[in-house]
């Protein structure tokens, strides 16, 4: 049975190291755009996208969602999309995206 | 109990052929997602609608919180660093790693504290204006959970000092590892949407 245990093998301490020394230059990335005026009209997505990068990272490599069951993958992913889903239709209901709505 | 039935409880698997507590901890941490989703919503639908100071553009300090955004993402690499050598029963840096991690983990409660501390002095308390609220709801659950963390890794150093944490148990160790990890990567989401997207 594929993935039938947890006895998977995990990244190696060099990975870990790695994987750290780019989450320590996303975020400096991330402050110095914040910094940037000429950036100020794709900032949003500009952080949303390294953000979603370092949290890709942490769980895939940190919490070895990578390399471990699918289960495991899908107890984690399924919620998360439903709390992103459940947020982008509330910013939408309240007109968080410019488009009226106003619920408030 | 014997050293190879408390082993046999600590591997102890599902139908699934998972570990069971690993199987409750990832369910946990999707519950948990829920949890901070409702509260991210709540403080993004309320953002700018502040009708009275002090704003967050008044008292968001981005080069202090970026240096504790730092510390709690290297607590992150001790965090694996921990449980690798739990893994492989060298136990010496086990427990220094965990104490490096719940070491990081007060230094980003202090710095939180400080940054409370220092919004209280400015004016902005809990029921001062909807980004108050929405501000100190947010970051203080998160705040709560990383304190929860801290006590759990402070534990497992008490337990490994005392000779009865080893690479047996280095499930616990594992398990402690996801939550702690997934505090940090709510923290990288909280980090951008608070005090980047300002």
């Amino acid at each position: 049975m594929e993935n039938s245990t947890a006895e998977h093998a995990h990244a190696s301490v060099k990975t870990y190291l790695v994987v750290a020394a780019v989450l320590g230059m996303i975020t400096a990335v991330e402050v110095a755009i914040f910094y940037i005026d000429a950036l100020q009209p794709v900032l949003v997505p500009l952080l949303l996208t390294l953000s979603a990068a370092k949290f890709t990272l942490v769980v895939g490599f940190f919490m070895h969602l990578k390399y471990d069951s699918k289960i495991f993958r899908g107890l984690f992913i399924g919620p998360l999309a439903v709390a992103i889903l459940i947020i982008l239709a509330m910013l939408a209901l309240f007109g968080v995206f410019g488009g009226g709505g106003g619920a408030a | 109990m014997s050293e190879t039935a408390a082993a046999s409880a600590e591997m102890h698997h599902s139908s699934t052929g998972l570990p069971s507590r690993k199987l409750l901890m990832w369910a946990f941490i999707g519950s948990e997602c829920m949890l901070f989703g409702s509260l991210i919503i709540t403080y993004l639908v309320y953002r700018g609608r502040s009708i009275v100071g002090p704003y967050p553009d008044e008292l968001l300090n981005i080069p202090f919180i970026t240096v504790t955004t730092f510390v709690l993402l290297m607590s992150s690499l001790t965090m694996v660093l921990a449980l690798a050598a739990v893994q492989r029963n060298d136990m010496r840096q086990g427990k220094l790693w965990l104490l490096m991690t719940a070491l990081l983990g007060l230094v980003f409660l202090s710095g939180q504290v400080y940054e409370f501390t220092h919004f209280v002095h400015e004016g902005l308390g809990l029921t001062t204006n909807l980004f108050g609220a929405s501000f100190f709801l947010l970051t203080g659950t998160h705040g709560a959970h990383v304190f929860v963390g801290v006590i759990w890794l402070m534990t497992l150093f008490v337990l490994a000092v005392s000779g009865k944490l080893t690479s047996e148990n280095a499930e616990t160790v594992e398990i402690t590892g996801l939550y702690w990890h997934f505090v940090d990567v709510v923290w990288i989401v909280l980090f951008t949407i608070i005090y980047l997207l300002v």
